[in-house]
């Protein structure tokens, strides 16, 4: 048991000097138009929105922000090249295109990565190690898919859908093209796709990479904008498919438009995911899988551990650890390769964040967050833990979307996995604990689409990814990832 | 505390209840520390720091007086030509080599380590071992590297260990030891960490991966494991133990990457040669080369360092 | 049969948590023949009576759902036995509400053997649809099936038993619980159908069954928070709507099955993967 004595100090001391990754190689135009039939075209009203770096909210860019009348015209250049060109090529050929986006992407790796930490916020040692190399990974592993479809659904024929609408989110913005992309094109549709408002610039870049690749005009076009360019690609009658990433109240919203139309649709939506330790868990491991799990990315991620469970023999011990962690956490500047974590992505998100700091605080919660300064610009949250709450606060119930972990205590199993599944969503979940069994229990009995037992946060191509309940509908990742880009049928 | 109450306080720990460690985990923290980008000043800090952390050690059948002679002024003299650096922590040498060091490093605040008890298998009676330590001491050793009995501690015999090494405790009586649990031979993480509650519990005033005999020897994975220990040790005793990972730590970036790992885990009371040591017989060249790059900007050949 | 004794009429009750009550409502309405003669008093099933069924199916949904597959298999298969035993009834049954006698005879026949082919996969689809994930870092990675939950099934009017038998099985082989809404023109083979998995070792509230309006019913099987899909078969471009809307407000999952050819296509293990999750599970390879 930790003596409240025996503290040990981060503070002070040797530190690290600043480790900026370079951005003098990077070449980000000051306005870009929207990517429709193979061509970078302006908008037709005309109308650009700014899009800044919210680390130090200096703008870098201004993009297209695209009208119903621009989607109409990106739906029907998706229709044309699904009737031309690329629904009339041969599996294998599709194939060698879509390895082709995967190999450019693996050769533009360090623009990507500094591209997606300026416009995102995020930490470059995240976009570097973890989302741009999982985006060409996941080309890399569709690509393979393109012809051998026949060995996926047994017993069935596949056949693609036709022009797939896909709306993704600002957390992982290329990874999230990469998601919605790569398994459309093996499966032979074409794309219309739009990246968040506040991110959009890495899916410019990924635009310049299907036009260096060379793929026929039209298979994926890239459309910037806000809720409304969203809302024209849903209501889209030329759309035979939608495919959104987002909060699970725009998905219902999608959900409901979608009605009476018999357009197919996925949706990946939010969560607010139990990561449960048990007493004889790995500890020390245990702990930065908390880490892990909630301020990985800022906590911008929707299968954050954001409600830890933690049993009550070791609950003094794992806080006590976590906020030492805590305090070795660096706060700042995305682009310093030390940086663990980043910029929170806009004022919007900042705003909202802070608002559950209060909730959690006016509800009786005990709010800790780590010692280190914030910088003067930008938008920033220090990592924040709140013990002291329980399955009635908002701050457990409700997704904040930020670096802002909520703790309880259990004592027995079953309590624990009561909690964990006392909640509408059903994304993920993490177990952690050293006996075998109990893993094999706990991971069949959470009602989550995907379930870390002794780690948190772990993504691959291969592995399908997805919610229960109102964390969405569909898969992502996997072989079972095919089956939202295709319609089967009787052999 | 009184050498009797230190004793008395000395307790074996109920290891089946240790705490038990992941692999993957512990890689993926270890890789965590490695992608830590250490620049310009915090650069030169770091190497000034790992120099004046290094055991310099040798620790070979064919040791001579005239070996360890030339080592020991190595130690005193790194690389005159580059003013304001310090000097390493310790000159570390076989028993019958302490003599010889303490008479080569006479007027110098550097410490002598000797390894003793049977190193580096520990294969020998407790007598023999004990007489081994007391030897050392008196001939000048101030740091005494044991070894623990690894055959009793993988068939499960704790309490063999333990006591073993509450008696070279006794016997070295004012020099600090160190204890090497031989982590290569140990197989797992899980025992690592048993090992070093152990060794902490019979009162090393330090832990040491390893004799530099057996690959693999220190690696970032169980020298973490270790920091860790130790920390749980401080937090439930209040005592802080030193750490020494010994054997394949040759270049200074493997060695910034340790310093980060302390600095991460430990926090800034750990930061002195008092508590940090780095067992290393190459390392030290490469330091001095990075530190010379740093401050002139050119990079270095060996040919202009003094090998000993 | 004899003219000097009474026949004794059956009432045909609703199925609810492994009980036959009325309709909660009171209510009822009349089935008739083609001539107009009056064949059966069928429950007006209320949304109370889907109600107090969705609470039935969840709390039978856990233990059902971790129940082990040979089980699951080894019930259906006993549905399929007592299915059989009880043949000519719910011939009689379909020919009284209007099945030529040949179709009738068939569309059991069928029913009895959807039920052994579904009782066939329940070891099965979990095989078929499963996959170890090759990851590149070091973790074992798999993804499997696993029960959405609960499922409210509007079940189609033609094929009123066979339809009814290939929804019910290919969503309870796979550790899901069930409200069904009867054929509403055809509602008595359904009712008796309830009385078979009552005497199949069905633990009571795996499978509800309600007969009614599917006008008034509808929206509940769609909205109702605690369902986790809804399955409707042969609703038009207006209840396709309605449903999805509704089941929108918990993000259901809605499963349309219209213009199946039950008697054909509705034998395939893509109906269980229907009302199923993908889990995937992680853990690290170490020592």
């Amino acid at each position: 048991m930790a003596t409240p004595g025996n503290k040990l100090a981060f503070d002070g001391g040797w530190g690290y000097d600043p480790a900026p990754e370079s951005t003098d190689h990077i070449d980000v135009k000051s306005r870009y138009g929207l990517f429709i039939n193979g061509d970078f075209v302006k908008p037709e009203k005309g109308k650009y929105f700014d899009t800044i770096n919210p680390a130090t909210e200096d703008k870098l860019s201004r993009v297209a922000e695209a009208s119903a009348v621009d989607v109409d015209k990106a739906v029907k250049a998706a229709r044309a090249a699904y009737r031309g060109p690329w629904g009339r090529m041969k599996p294998a050929e599709r194939s060698k295109y879509i390895y082709r986006i995967a190999r450019i992407m693996q050769e533009r790796a360090c623009e990507f990565s500094v591209i997606e930490s300026l416009d995102g916020g995020k930490p470059i040692r995240e976009s570097r190690d973890v989302d741009i190399p999982l985006a060409a990974a996941h080309f890399f592993y569709y690509a393979g898919w393109a012809d051998k479809l026949e060995y996926a659904f047994p017993g069935r024929t596949a056949k693609s859908l036709g022009v797939a609408g896909q709306i993704i989110p600002w957390n992982f913005p290329l990874l999230m093209a990469s998601w919605k992309i790569a398994p459309a094109l093996a499966c032979g549709n074409t794309v219309v796709l739009k990246p968040a408002e506040t991110t959009p610039l890495t899916a410019m870049k990924l635009a310049e990479v299907i036009a260096d690749a060379g793929l026929p005009p039209g298979v994926v076009n890239i459309v910037t904008g806000a809720g409304a360019a969203g809302a024209a690609i849903v209501d889209h009658p030329g759309v035979d498919k939608v495919a959104f990433t987002g909060s699970t109240n725009i998905g219902r919203m999608i959900q409901k438009s979608l009605a009476g139309t018999n357009k197919r649709y996925t949706l990946e939506l939010g969560g607010k995911a139990a990561n449960i330790i048990f007493a004889d868990a790995a500890i020390d491991q245990a702990v930065e899988g908390i880490v892990n799990g909630i301020f990985f990315n800022q906590g911008h991620v929707c299968c954050a551990g954001s409600r830890l469970f933690v049993q009550e023999s070791v609950a003094d011990e794992v806080i006590a650890k976590l906020k030492d962690r805590m305090e070795t956490l660096i706060v700042g500047d995305p682009l310093d390769k030390n940086t663990d974590v980043g910029a929170i992505n806009s004022t919007m998100q900042l705003d909202k964040i802070q608002s559950y700091l209060k909730i959690g605080q006016a509800e009786g919660g005990d709010m800790h967050q780590s010692s280190c300064t914030l910088p003067n610009k930008g938008y920033w949250c220090r990592p924040t833990i709140f013990t002291g709450v329980s399955q009635s606060s908002r701050v457990v119930q409700e997704e904040i979307f930020g670096p802002v972990l909520a703790i309880q205590t259990f004592r027995k199993y079953d309590e624990a996995l009561t909690k964990a599944n006392n909640t509408p969503y059903g994304l993920s979940g993490g177990i952690w604990t050293d006996k075998g069994s109990k893993i094999f229990n706990m991971t069949q009995k959470i009602r989550a689409g995907v379930v870390w037992a002794n780690t948190f946060n772990k993504f691959d191509p291969t592995s399908p990814f997805g919610g229960y309940k109102e964390s969405g509908v569909g898969r992502e990742g996997g072989l079972h990832g095919l089956d939202a880009y295709v319609k089967l049928g009787v052999k | 505390m009184t050498v009797t109450a230190a004793k008395k306080s000395r307790r074996l720990p109920d290891l089946s209840r240790a705490p038990v460690v992941d692999e993957v985990g512990v890689n993926e923290r270890v890789a965590r520390f490695q992608s830590r980008s250490i620049k310009k000043s915090s650069k030169v800090e770091a190497l000034k720091l790992i120099l004046s952390m290094i055991d310099l050690t040798t620790l070979e059948g064919q040791d001579t007086p005239g070996k360890v002679q030339q080592l020991c002024q190595k130690a005193i003299h790194l690389h005159d030509s580059m003013p304001g650096l310090p000097h390493v922590a310790a000159i570390c040498v076989y028993p019958t080599m302490v003599g010889v060091a303490k008479e080569a490093l006479a007027d110098h605040d550097i410490k002598i380590a000797s390894v003793a008890t049977a190193f580096p298998s520990g294969m020998s009676a407790l007598k023999v071992k004990l007489d081994d330590a007391r030897m050392a001491v008196k001939a000048g050793a101030t740091e005494i590297d044991m070894v623990i009995s690894r055959g009793n501690f993988l068939g499960g015999d704790y309490r063999y260990v333990f006591d073993e090494i509450v008696a070279v405790k006794e016997a070295c009586g004012d020099a600090h030891l160190k204890v090497i649990l031989e982590t290569g031979e140990l197989g797992t993480l899980d025992r690592v960490r048993k090992a070093s509650m152990l060794a902490m519990s019979a009162g090393a005033d330090f832990i040491k991966t390893s004799t530099g005999k057996i690959q693999p020897a220190a690696t970032m994975q169980v020298t973490l494991t270790m920091l860790q220990a130790i920390r749980d040790h401080y937090r439930d005793t209040g005592r802080m133990v030193g750490m020494k990972p010994a054997g394949g730590i040759s270049t200074s970036k493997l060695a910034i990457h340790y310093l980060v790992m302390l600095h991460e885990t430990l926090g800034n009371a750990w930061m002195t040669p008092e508590w940090f040591r780095f067992g290393a017989s190459s390392l030290a060249n490469d330091v001095l080369m990075q530190l010379l790059k740093q401050s002139t900007g050119l990079y270095q050949s060996l040919d202009y360092f003094s090998k000993d | 049969m004899s003219a000097d004794r009474i026949a004794v009429a059956k009432t045909y009750k609703i199925y609810i948590g492994g009980k036959f009550p009325r309709s909660e409502s009171g209510r009822y309405f009349t089935l008739e023949d083609k001539k107009g003669n009056i064949i059966a008093n069928i429950c007006r099933g209320s949304r109370k009576d889907f109600r107090n069924s969705v609470v039935a199916a969840r709390s039978a949904q856990l233990g059902w759902g971790e129940a082990s597959a040979y089980l699951h298999g080894q019930i259906l298969y006993r549905i399929a036995e007592m299915l059989e035993g009880r043949r000519e009834q719910f011939v009689a049954e379909l020919v009284l509400q209007g099945v030529a006698s040949r179709a009738a005879e068939k569309e059991v026949d069928q029913s009895i053997d959807r039920l052994i082919y579904y009782a066939g996969w329940s070891d099965k689809y979990q095989q078929v649809f499963s996959a170890v994930n090759p990851v590149s870092s070091s973790h074992f990675n798999f993804s499997v099936l696993e029960p959405t939950g609960v499922v409210a099934i509007m079940s189609p009017d033609d094929n009123s038993l066979l339809g009814l038998v290939s929804n019910i099985a290919a969503a309870i082989v796979g550790g899901n619980t069930c409200i069904v809404l009867a054929s509403e023109t055809k509602p008595l083979c359904a009712v008796s159908f309830a009385e078979v998995l009552h005497a199949s070792d069905v633990p009571g509230g795996v499978v509800n069954i309600l007969t009614g309006f599917r006008s008034e019913l509808t929206e509940f099987f769609a909205s109702h928070m605690d369902v986790n899909a809804v399955i409707y078969c042969d609703g038009g471009k207006a209840v396709a709507k309605t449903v999805q809307v509704l089941a929108a407000d918990n993000i259901k999952r809605v499963i349309a099955r219209n213009r199946v050819n039950w008697s054909g296509d509705a034998a395939n293990p893509y109906l269980i993967r229907d009302t199923q999750e993908v889990k995937t599970t992680w853990h690290p390879i170490g020592a």
